[in-house]
């Protein structure tokens, strides 16, 4: 009834470690449940059944940060928030990464005073960067799909530096 | 006319403590010393019957008026329902005010936050500390003459100008 009905037997796939390693990373990446904003809703919109994030094997919204890969900074860090983000990032496991979602979260946005933080790229390192005020669930998606692309264009196996 | 029940209290309140009185659409507020407003309160509350303190806060008019700041008191009371404002100019760096916090035991957050908002500090004050930012924060940011923000808008003129001065995280 699988696959191999249609294709026959196929035995044995090739591939690299390297693409192997990428493409276990990508199929299962689960992000934290983590909202700090109105683009919260959007986020759980983007998890909800017309959107359906489990498309991309992220159904599942971890609140331990030990068991999460992706952290969706959805809203507008607060000056007074920020150590405790950061606190979140180093408790996640490697590898993991961050997705900065919606204005605030990449540039400050509109709230531009004291008590905000002009971009949550000032404590964590960001890889996707995603507009709009909030962006829609169809933009979070091509964010994370733009991320996977990233994870799957990079080679976890070379020696760094 | 017959005398409203708000009309005898500021009346009383003139005579015992000469407090000066301002309307504005039917609101009153009185105008009190800082050496006086706690025994106004205490006054206030004991004889008539303004038992609650809905709100503590204050207001910075740096640089239109001196001095500078206003602390708002503003009482109610349940019995008559009457709500009456009182508030307390004071100025300098480092404004002090005596705590109400014997009368109204409410007054201790208002009064922690007016001190990290405005830097007023109140005097007896059995705990001023800050309530709403960082504890080692520096400064008083509803002052007037406290800088908005920490970063300039970017655009494409100033793009690399505020990129190299940005803050950025250890991986």
């Amino acid at each position: 009834m699988g696959v191999e009905t249609k294709l026959g037997n196929m035995g044995i796939v090739t591939t690299t470690l390297e693409e192997a390693v990428n493409w276990a990373r990508t199929r299962a990446m689960w992000p934290l449940l983590f909202g700090l904003a109105c683009c919260a809703i959007e986020m759980m919109a983007t998890a909800a059944s017309h959107y359906d994030l489990a498309r991309f094997g992220m159904e599942l919204m971890r609140p331990s940060p030990r068991q999460a890969d992706l952290m969706i900074v959805a809203g507008r860090v607060t000056r007074k928030m920020a150590p405790v983000l950061r606190r979140l990032y180093d408790q996640m496991a490697e590898p993991k990464w961050v997705i900065a979602m919606g204005d605030c979260a990449s540039c400050g946005g509109v709230f531009n005073n004291y008590a905000v933080l002009q971009g949550v790229d000032e404590v964590v390192p960001v890889d996707v960067y995603v507009a709009g005020c909030p962006p829609r669930p169809e933009q979070l998606i091509h964010g994370i799909l733009t991320l996977h692309a990233k994870v799957m264009a990079s080679h976890p196996l070379r020696q760094q530096g | 006319m017959e005398t409203t029940y708000l009309e005898l209290v500021v009346r009383d309140l003139r005579e015992r403590f000469g407090v000066t009185e301002e309307v504005f659409r039917d609101e009153v507020s009185l105008y009190v010393k800082p050496e006086q407003i706690v025994e106004v309160c205490q006054v206030l509350r004991d004889e008539y019957n303004f038992d609650f303190l809905a709100d503590l806060t204050a207001v910075d008019y740096w640089p239109q008026q001196a001095p500078r700041f206003h602390v708002v008191y503003q009482l109610y009371s349940y019995l008559h329902n009457v709500s009456l404002r009182l508030r307390v100019p004071v100025d300098g760096e480092e404004p002090e005010v005596p705590t109400v916090e014997g009368v109204y035991p409410n007054a201790n957050w208002y009064e922690r936050e007016v001190w990290d908002m405005f830097g007023i500090h109140f005097e007896g004050h059995s705990d001023l500390r800050r309530i709403l930012m960082p504890f080692d924060w520096v400064g008083h940011p509803l002052r007037k003459d406290y800088p908005l923000g920490y970063e300039e808008p970017q655009f494409t003129f100033n793009f690399h100008d505020i990129e190299r001065k940005k803050p950025r995280p250890r991986e």
